[in-house]
């Protein structure tokens, strides 16, 4: 018996949406401040998705007034409420690190545009998802 | 003294209920038998001795099997613990359910065996300049100088083998009892190799 899996299936989150490198998501997060608790809206493209299974991590990039700012966040974190796919984007990598040298337009990616009659593969699993 | 015989399955990592990730090792243990006791009157001390982990019965020699009473198995670790808080009688079987109660346990196992070490390594030496024409890297330095004391003191730190020594992790937190899997979780690193035999024992420095 595996101990650690048993461990980890505990901590699994059971609808994690499905996005990948390349979209623009929005994150909302919990946050605790005291006894108070208040939801951040953080809302960027995701440039890499790192590690597999309850310990699978994405980073968020923005632009926050000129500056670059990046969070990591783990994919099963029982303190994001929701991931909102904002606009899925059109890469070829699964890693954009060559995004922070570029500013203004060249930073810019494409939208992901599915044509109809096409079939995308579905990707229900998290596996699927770092391989499209 | 509490404590229970258990084995390392490795380390993973959960979220606690404030959304907070932690670093956690997991723990198994399997029926800790009571084999044997010692007493007051008899051996001058209180203790029980317990075992766990089938032994194969060709590895078995007749006095060892001679520590065990009819009904119980041979078992391959044996530990004697000084005065258990628990009532126990030779035969009872104990689980991870003893430390249900319990925030903070100390961990006692063979560590990582590292082979022959330079003192960078062993010791925490500084080491000196890497460049510009230093001839000093990660050399021990002096250790017996000229005239005086024109000899190597004892206990000089110097290279040698380092690790696989028996090691205690002192009040490490525990995340999680899971009696049905008869496994527990603790917070941060123990000692040693998966699947190696650990002693786990209620934390001596803090109060519960």
């Amino acid at each position: 018996m595996d101990f650690i899996r048993t461990v980890e299936a505990s901590q699994k989150k059971a609808d994690l949406p499905d996005f990948k490198a390349g979209d623009t998501v929005r994150v909302y997060f919990k946050i605790v401040e005291g006894k108070t608790e208040r939801i951040q809206l953080y809302e960027g493209l995701v440039i890499c998705m790192k590690n597999s299974s309850v310990r699978r991590t994405f980073t968020v990039r923005k632009n926050s007034y000129g500056v670059g700012v990046e969070r990591v966040f783990p994919l099963s974190s029982p303190r994001i409420q929701k991931i909102e796919i904002v606009r899925p984007g059109r890469v070829r990598r699964a890693k954009l690190y060559y995004i922070r040298g570029k500013i203004g337009k060249a930073a810019k990616i494409k939208e992901l545009i599915k044509r109809k009659g096409i079939i995308v593969p579905s990707t229900g699993s998290e596996e699927t998802t770092a391989a499209t | 003294m509490l404590g229970l015989i258990a084995k390392k399955v490795g380390m993973t990592q959960v979220f606690d209920e404030t959304g907070i990730l932690i670093p956690v090792t997991v723990i198994r243990f399997e029926k800790n038998v009571v084999i044997g006791q010692r007493t007051q009157e008899k051996n001058g001390y209180n203790a029980v001795v317990l075992g766990s982990f089938e032994k194969k019965k060709s590895r078995v020699s007749k006095p060892y099997a001679g520590q065990f009473t009819e009904n119980i198995t041979p078992k391959s670790v044996l530990k004697e613990l000084r005065d258990f808080p628990i009532e126990c009688k030779v035969g009872d079987i104990l689980g991870v359910e003893v430390f249900e109660s319990i925030r903070f346990v100390d961990v006692t196992a063979t560590s990582k065996g590292k082979g022959f070490q330079g003192v960078v390594k062993r010791y925490h030496f500084g080491g000196g300049r890497a460049t510009h024409g230093s001839k000093f890297h990660r050399e021990p330095g002096s250790t017996g100088q000229c005239t005086y004391p024109s000899h190597t003191f004892k206990n000089v730190k110097m290279p040698g083998r380092m690790g696989r020594e028996t090691t205690t992790i002192q009040n490490l937190r525990i995340v999680q009892v899971d009696k049905d899997n008869g496994m527990m979780l603790v917070c941060g690193a123990v000692p040693g190799v998966r699947d190696s035999v650990l002693l786990v024992r209620k934390a001596v420095k803090k109060a519960k």
